[in-house]
């Protein structure tokens, strides 16, 4: 039996269009925007300013306190202003707009193909090397990743997981990544493994993607302490708390950080950066964007440099199909709808989803017939009906008794409900209000 | 602009199962049991179920449209459910009118005076059901000869009802025996009974068929079958004069029509598999005192009843375990 996370999932239609699709590399754009908040934590300050040139990996905006990173310039050009626009969540960010000349990199980043294995650096050196280049979570939830290298105090790492599980149907670029850059990956684990002082790592990959599994099992017996885990094919496995659960059985507390059951998650684009960055010197400034969708005349896996509109990649696919009803930035589940084409691929950018018209609406959603589906299918034990109901009454008390707040916001319970309700809708509110209850309260 | 993209919050894809494919899958697990009936009890089955189904549609669309003046939601195959799932619970002989007023109760009182489909407390059929027991006691007990009665019978008994009728007046189990059917005949269907409990094997094929399109889970039927079966057992074991075997409690008086379609109605029964294992178990142990102790032979339709109105309650106290809970 495949191992897998104990409680609820689904298992949506998988639709990998592009996973035969080899990475292909987008020439930089005409213009980019790149927003100095492309991560979870405080937005970078800009250090340029109008009219300065800059360089291919050149630091545009910093850190400004331990939980943000650095934004690098993906590419080269003129400065045209900092300024605002609207990102992924529809909400004006304050950013860097270039527009491109040629392609200048700095001279730092070694640009050959060249594998190179050996590192000799320190773990705080390496923690502090990934928080220079600028490197997140690449899974889409974009926490930056040496902040979760430096676990709270009194708290230790044992293991350190590698998330290819990539649940999302449609999405293919971690699994392409896997394909093409999997000895990178490994080197990238092991810089990991160091800098967390853990002996042991743990790649998982779901079943539907056996070639990675065979190839990363086989690259990874010469690497001391990585193994691959082939795990059943259930949504959200990708999110940090299932695959925990799916790899080690251990569960991470109501309200906890997977650290306190001694694990770290990675995302395998996350270790490719993690290889780049320090053994290659190379900011993270490009990530590697699945674009698809039914009607999409060529799906593909673009390499696309951070900052490039939607709608250039949309181009590179074969054009907007005529009867596209919704754009999506991130796979169907937890990606989010944008409204405008202008939005750039940030480094949280997994991939590009266009919708048909047809399947872009809702359907009307009708009473609950408590059939139980919901609550059988949350991967956190949560009662999502009764969370819904909660909201509609503004009965906040009680939802943060039935821990609204563990909600992963995955999706599972409106995919499931027959009779179409909007459940993660107003949970999603219910948690905003309940968060800030708890908030005033700790005043 | 037609242009326009559609922005709304995630997820962004369903999974294409509706209230409705489940009402009429429902529906098709109760066809085999509901042509059995036919062949058993002649055309008359097929009448009082056509009549009970119109009624129940109907009723919802007038009471809905006129009284309640909303759109009507007859579409969602609930009423459908509702109609044949009474008929099944009544005498295939009963009048039409009688069948008439017990849907006007099953969808009125049963239903949409809680405010209709998901949140009526008791399962509307059975509502229907037991409202015309206390109303018409003797049409709804007046069991149509089948085609195998003797053929200048009238009414025949069911099984239950010769049982309760020859222990209360004290004769021992051995002599009731050769009145009652054999066991192959209990499985079957060949013995009086309501429209459509009589076939055992018809009835766990629809459930099984339910339970493979994930309509229902097993905890409901099987927690009821395990304690009724558990208990009958031992009172059987203690005195086998006095008590029958308890695979006449099993196989007869509604016992799988209940476990497997009529506890199980979604609305009315507990969200967790410990709520609803509760649940079943509290319906075995009330229907076999209903059988053992009780005034009626049957009971199964009064346990429901009242465990429908405890599930509130479970579902209050029992909890899913929350993952990274204590
Ligand atoms: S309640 Fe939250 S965690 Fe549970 S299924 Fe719904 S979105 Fe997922
Ligand atoms: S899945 Fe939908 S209909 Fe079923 S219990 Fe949950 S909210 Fe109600």
């Amino acid at each position: 039996m495949l191992k897998t996370f104990k409680k609820g999932g689904v298992h949506p239609p998988e639709n990998k269009l592009s996973s035969g699709k080899p990475i292909e590399v987008l020439p930089p754009p005409a213009s980019v925007f790149i927003p100095v908040a492309q991560h979870i934590g405080a937005p970078a300050t800009p250090v340029v300013s109008r009219g300065d040139t800059v360089k291919v990996g050149q630091i545009i905006a910093k850190s400004s306190s331990f939980v943000s990173t650095n934004i690098h310039s993906s590419v080269s050009g003129k400065v045209k202003k900092v300024d605002f626009q609207a990102d992924s969540s529809g909400y004006p960010k304050q950013g860097v707009f270039i527009d491109v000349a040629g392609d200048e990199w700095i001279d730092e980043i070694d640009r050959s193909d060249e594998l190179k294995k050996e590192f000799e650096l320190s773990g705080e050196e390496i923690v502090r090397k990934i928080q220079d280049a600028g490197i997140v979570g690449l899974g889409g939830a974009t926490f930056p990743t040496h902040v979760k290298l430096v676990p709270p105090k009194g708290m230790k790492a044992d293991v350190l997981l590698i998330n290819g599980v990539e649940c999302e149907p449609y999405l293919t670029s971690d699994h392409r990544l896997m394909l093409e850059k999997t000895e990178e990956i490994l080197v990238g684990t092991q810089l990991l493994m160091k800098a967390l002082n853990v002996e042991k790592a743990v790649i998982g990959i779901e079943n539907n993607k056996p070639d990675a599994i065979q190839l990363l099992t086989e690259k990874s017996k010469t690497y001391q302490g990585i193994s691959v885990v082939a795990l059943k094919v259930k949504y959200p496995q990708g999110g940090e708390k299932q695959l925990i659960n799916a790899v080690t059985g251990r569960e991470v507390p109501s309200g906890g950080l997977p650290i306190a059951v001694g694990a770290v998650v990675s995302n395998v684009g996350t270790a490719f950066a993690v290889y780049e960055g320090i053994q290659k010197n190379k900011p993270l400034f490009e990530r590697v964007v699945t674009i698809t969708g039914k009607a999409v005349s060529s799906p593909s896996n673009l390499l696309v440099r951070v900052g490039t509109p939607t709608s250039v990649l949309i181009e590179a696919a074969g054009g907007l199909p005529e009867n596209s009803g919704k754009v999506i930035s991130g796979g169907p589940m937890m990606g989010r709808a944008i409204a405008s084409l202008d939005v750039p691929v940030t480094k949280g950018t997994s991939g590009i989803l266009l919708m048909e018209k047809e399947q872009s609406k809702r359907k009307e959603y009708i009473a609950c017939i408590r059939c139980s589906r919901c609550v059988s299918v949350c991967p956190i034990g949560l009662e999502p009906y009764l969370l819904m109901t909660l909201s509609e009454k503004q009965i906040f008390d009680q939802s943060e008794d039935a821990k609204i707040m563990d909600c992963i916001e995955c999706g599972s319970c409106s995919y499931t409900c027959p009779s179409n309700r909007p459940l993660l809708d107003y949970i999603r509110f219910g948690k905003g209000k309940v968060g800030q209850i708890i908030r005033s309260r700790k005043k | 602009m037609s242009n326009l993209l559609t922005v709304s919050p995630s997820p962004h894809v369903h999974s294409d199962d509706s209230t409705r494919k489940i009402m009429y899958r429902v529906v098709y697990a109760m066809i085999p049991a509901l042509l059995w009936s036919v062949f058993i009890f002649g055309i008359d089955a097929l009448r009082v179920t056509l009549i009970a189904v119109a009624a129940c549609i109907a009723f919802e669309y007038l009471i809905q449209k006129y009284l309640m003046k909303i759109n009507p939601s007859v579409t969602d195959g609930s009423a459908l459910v509702t109609g044949i799932l009474l008929a099944f619970n009544v005498p295939a002989g009963i009048p039409w009118w009688i069948i008439v007023i017990g849907s006007l109760a099953a969808i009125g009182i049963g239903k949409l005076s809680f405010g209709g489909l998901g949140s009526n407390i008791f399962n509307p059929a059975l509502v229907g059901r037991v409202f015309l027991l206390i109303s018409f006691p003797v049409q709804m007990t007046s069991w149509p000869v089948t085609r195998q009665s003797d053929v200048d019978a009238v009414t025949s008994a069911t099984p239950l009802g010769i049982i309760k009728e020859g222990l209360t007046n004290g004769t021992p189990v051995s002599q009731l025996l050769p009145d009652l059917p054999a066991t192959s005949d209990m499985l079957l269907g060949n013995m009086g009974g309501s429209l459509g409990e009589i076939s055992v094997l018809l009835l766990i094929v629809g459930g099984l068929y339910m339970l493979f399109k994930k309509v229902i889970t097993w905890h409901i039927p099987v927690s009821i079958i395990v304690s009724v079966g558990i208990i009958a057992a031992i009172f059987w074991g203690a005195a086998p004069q006095n008590y029958v075997n308890p695979v006449y409690h099993l196989l007869t008086g509604g016992l799988m029509l209940g476990a497997i379609f009529m506890a199980t109605d979604m609305v009315s029964s507990p969200m967790t598999p410990k709520g609803q294992i509760i649940y079943g178990v509290g319906i075995g142990v009330i229907t076999i005192s209903i059988r053992l102790f009780g005034a009626y032979p049957e009971g199964i339709s009064f346990a429901i009843l009242i465990m429908n109105a405890f599930t509130p309650l479970i579902n209050t106290y029992v909890k899913p375990k929350r993952f990274g809970g204590k």
